[in-house]
């Protein structure tokens, strides 16, 4: 890699929000190049110089990040015009994607803002609960081990089970917006995993019939962008098909059993 | 009136935090869940190599309890307490059955049983994972057990609210909380008739460090500018291995080395040849000549110092502070087995460590110290009759099971659980036992909590006077009102790396009298300047500013404890080492540093309490170190 030359800069355009219900307005920020930049040491910068390229002093950006190595799904932003998280986001590839510059910081569209670059994910923690994302245990006493399971399920599992709820895949979806109530592929591929489980299979029925539902695996129109913007890599189309033959079966039995 | 319902406040939603929201709303309380971020997305979900418990596989090799403690003991020089960490031990087994309960996707043999790996300290594998993020996959098995409970109305989550007090009646007992809500910046009360904090550790106190850029540690010093005792705080944990970074460290787990991973140098000083042209002969595996017996895998502040030694001699990679972690020579199925640890490292560095050795450097990484807290111990003559109406005292030799007292402060009804406390680690925590540490907390003192909120001392929280509330209310408006109108000359970010770089360069690796002195006076330089700050941000909506600043007042107090501890313990342990006072001293600092707040000349004062060793004696912690020179080289490799 060429070494960095101090004096070098690039600009950063950031799409800035006051407050929930405030206007929209951009601002422009110029920061000097440094080795192994990613997005979050951009905007460490700009907390520690919030001043723009016209001179302005302005109200440090605000955002949110936590782990800084993609693992706890805080920091998701679009960055040049693509859902991602920014402490792995890496400036270098960032420019050459811009042609050199600027690169742009937006929050993601599909929440409420709370400000600038931050957004409110609670729909996402509120449809674990509606698909009932968890293992119905007895209670936490030493009641031994849990069932064994073959290491190929266990790496189905594992796949599935690294979704750190960023958002990517619903900021990436047709059929995902605002204001539907459409689950999208992060809580179905949650509802699947459970499913998967000896003991999560348990209510797998319950779990079914909310699939079922409005806004259930019947509104994806299988675009496949979720499962390209994964950044986990979650198998999550094969998830949201696999759920879709489950339904089936259960809509079957249903149809027959009337229950 | 109706007596009001006893409640629980848990602060934090690490797996310290959940695990104790989920067991004291299984007792039949309902807890009130505070986090900085959605618990989801707590530091813990970082933790990467795995967790320690002995099992059926490992008993059958020797391995036991038992042993497991004494490792725990003897990897934290015996600055642990031995009854908790008996405990702890011995709860392992059942900790990680419950989990697999919870559908933790741990690994698998090909019979379905759980696999395990291999951790430093011990030469038996014991460690239990899940691929390579075993802490996202506990705190994801604990978030779902929480979300249930939150389902059914037993626990409710604040989630992006800040801890600012704890809330102190009259008589000293803890009754609630002040919390902020960091998106409207609204302060308020919580009465609770217990309150836990789980808060996590202190790696921002650093600057750069392998934790969360929410691991201020300011929960901690909060307690203790309340009154609440810290215990050990210049135990600080630096991780042999990390990927330096312009914003923080990344981790490079230690089952990168358990898996057979070899730190090297090149024998010869500046050697820029590529390391895949560099010939074994011509390489240096320092700790492989030095601790034949353990070699990799030796205790972290050992690896620590001597990585830190051989970049010292001017061994390093290109002269500079960085070693080789080389994992090329390894099988395909180990490499796949560590796929999610090295993609970190491609990932962030652009190199592919499957076909060149990666290059680290030790980071700060754990915070071994931490709120002071008590148990009561098991007392085999005592505690033998357990009359059926009180069914906690169960036999065993460590704690007594559901008592109050069990990782109490010294401030009734505060508890401090997880990292956030000083209990099990001693002065070096041996890799793989944090996660364990948390989860039994919160499994087995939860139940603690809830007893004790039954019964707490004094007038329960629901009947205490609002007045009491809207002090507190009060005060913590008034310190925001204070940084909100601060219009000095510096930038709490500055002064913040500023902070960072002098505790890394004094109180992390090696520590010495000199320097510390030197330390202790910037320190002050520090806080003046802090008095001086400008904010920048004079928003009303999620002011981060102002919660950094805040936040970055609170690391400077704890530094101040963080360094005169270290100023304090003349002596070497564990991961405090003093390169003045290179022994160890048992006489004298075979005790806990116990620091107190004095706010009246914003101090710390250092008092200091011996360490019962009811169950192991002491012993020197030499991991079969060898002299270096050749002789004794073939000697150990005879043995
Ligand atoms: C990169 C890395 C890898 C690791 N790998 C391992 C491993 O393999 N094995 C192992 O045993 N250990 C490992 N550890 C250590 C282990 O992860 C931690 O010690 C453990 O997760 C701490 O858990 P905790 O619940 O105490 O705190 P945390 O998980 O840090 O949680 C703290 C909680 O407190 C909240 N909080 C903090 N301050 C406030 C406040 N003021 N107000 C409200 N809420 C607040 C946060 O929001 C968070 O929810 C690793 C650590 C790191 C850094
Ligand atoms: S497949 Fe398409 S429609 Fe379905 S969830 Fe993914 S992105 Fe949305
Ligand atoms: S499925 Fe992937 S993109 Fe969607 S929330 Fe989970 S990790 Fe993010
Ligand atoms: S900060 Fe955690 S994913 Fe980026």
């Amino acid at each position: 890699m060429i070494a960095p030359n101090p004096d070098q800069k690039f600009l950063v355009r950031v799409k800035r929000q006051d407050g929930e219900s405030q206007p929209a307005y951009w601002q422009e920020f110029e920061v000097p190049v440094r080795p192994s930049q990613n997005v979050i040491s951009v905007l460490q910068y700009i907390a520690a110089n919030p001043t723009t390229t016209d001179g302005k002093d302005v109200e440090p950006v605000v955002w949110d990040a936590g782990c800084l190595e993609e693992v706890c799904g805080a920091c998701t932003m679009v960055i040049n015009g693509r859902a991602r998280q920014s402490c792995s986001a890496l400036v270098p590839e960032l420019l050459a994607e811009a042609n050199g510059g600027p690169i742009t910081l937006e929050p993601m569209t599909k929440f409420p803002v709370v400000r600038d670059l931050f957004v409110d994910r609670q729909r996402m923690f509120d449809n674990l609960i509606k698909v009932k994302g968890w293992v119905p245990i007895d209670g936490t006493h030493s009641l031994g081990a849990g069932p064994t399971e073959s290491p190929e399920k266990q790496e189905e599992r594992y796949a599935i089970s690294r979704c750190m709820t960023c958002g990517c895949c619903l900021e990436a979806c047709p059929q995902f917006t605002k204001d539907n109530d459409f689950l999208g592929a992060q809580a179905i591929a949650q509802a699947y995993y459970f499913n998967e489980h000896e003991t999560g299979k348990k209510l797998k029925k319950e779990r079914l019939d909310v699939l079922m539902g409005p806004g259930g695996v019947s509104d994806c129109g299988n675009a496949q962008n979720c499962v390209q913007v994964c950044p986990k890599e979650i198998p999550l189309t094969e998830a949201i098909g696999k759920a879709g033959r489950q339904l089936t079966v259960h809509a079957v039995k249903k149809f027959f059993t009337g229950s | 009136m109706a007596k009001a319902e006893p409640r629980v406040i848990v602060v934090g939603g690490g797996l310290a935090g959940l695990s104790a929201a989920v067991r004291v709303a299984e007792s039949g309380t309902k807890v009130d869940l505070f986090s900085l971020v959605p618990v989801k997305r707590s530091h813990s979900v970082c933790a990467q190599g795995g967790i320690n418990a002995c099992n059926d596989v490992a008993r059958q090799q020797g391995y036991s309890e038992w042993q497991h403690m004494d490792e725990t003991l003897i990897g934290g020089d015996f600055l642990n307490h031995q009854p908790p960490v008996y405990e702890m031990t011995h709860w392992a087994p059942k900790i990680i059955d419950l989990l697999d309960r919870m559908g933790v996707p741990f690994n698998r043999t090909s019979e379905g049983m759980r696999d395990l790996r291999l951790f430093g300290g011990s030469l038996f594998k014991r460690t239990h994972f899940a691929g390579a993020s075993t802490g996202q996959q506990l705190l994801y098995g604990l978030d779902e057990q929480t979300r249930r409970y939150e389902a059914e109305g037993k626990i409710n989550k604040y989630e992006f609210w800040e801890f600012l007090w704890p809330i102190i009646d009259d008589e000293g007992v803890c009754k609630g909380i002040v919390a902020q809500d960091v998106r409207s910046m609204e302060i308020k009360a919580f009465r609770g008739d217990a309150v836990v904090m789980a808060s996590g550790g202190n790696g921002l106190m650093f600057g750069k460090s392998t934790m969360s850029v929410i691991c201020t540690g300011a929960a901690v010093a909060r307690c203790y500018q309340a009154g609440a005792y810290l215990g050990n705080p210049e135990m600080i944990q630096v991780h042999p291995t990390a990927i330096p970074g312009e914003d923080k460290c990344r981790l490079m787990s230690e089952s990168a080395r358990g898996e057979g991973g070899r730190v090297w140098v090149p024998r010869k000083k500046g050697d820029d040849r590529h390391p895949l042209d560099i010939t074994e002969e011509e390489r240096y595996y320092f700790l492989e000549e030095k601790y034949p017996g353990y070699g990799n895998l030796v205790p972290r502040d050992i690896a620590t110092r001597e990585i830190f030694w051989v970049c010292q001699e001017g061994l390093g990679i290109g002269g500079a502070n960085q070693v080789y972690l080389d994992i090329t020579h390894l099988p395909i199925a180990t490499k796949n087995k560590l796929a999610a640890i090295l993609e970190i490292y491609e990932k962030f560095t652009g190199d592919d460590p499957r076909e060149v050795p990666m290059k680290i450097f030790p980071a700060v990484h754990y915070t071994m110290g931490g709120l002071y807290t008590i148990y009561e111990p098991y007392d085999p003559e005592r505690d033998t009759y357990t009359p059926a109406s009180e069914p906690k005292r169960q036999p065993n030799e460590g704690l007594l099971y559901g008592d109050p007292k069990n990782m109490m402060t010294n401030i009734p009804g505060l508890y401090a659980f997880g990292e956030s406390n000083y209990a099990y680690h001693g002065a070096t925590r041996l890799g793989a036992n944090a996660l364990l540490s948390c989860i039994f907390d919160g499994l087995y003192n939860g139940l603690s909590v809830h007893n004790y909120a039954h019964a707490p001392q004094g007038t329960p929280a629901g009947e205490l006077p609002d007045a009491l509330f809207d002090k507190y209310v009060e005060q913590e408006k008034a310190k925001v009102q204070k940084l909100t109108e601060s219009t000095g000359a510096n930038n709490p970010y500055e002064i913040h790396q500023e902070l960072g770089l002098e505790m890394t360069a004094t109180c992390t690796v090696v520590k010495e009298e000199q320097r510390l002195l030197q330390g202790r006076e910037k320190l002050a330089e520090i806080k003046a300047k802090y008095q001086d700050l400008k904010i920048s941000d004079t928003g009303v909506y999620t002011n981060q500013n102002v919660s950094f600043a805040r936040a970055l007042g609170d690391m400077i107090v704890y530094s101040d404890a963080l360094m005169e501890g270290s100023i304090a313990r003349k002596e070497s342990r564990g991961s405090h080492y003093r390169s003045d006072y290179t022994e160890r001293v048992d006489d004298q600092f075979h005790k806990t540093t116990k620091v107190k707040y004095d706010a009246d000349a914003d101090k710390p004062i250092i008092e200091w309490e011996d360490i019962p060793s009811p169950l192991v004696p002491l012993r020197a912690r030499t991991y079969g170190k060898v002299d270096a020179s050749p002789e004794k080289k073939e000697e150990a490799a005879a043995s």
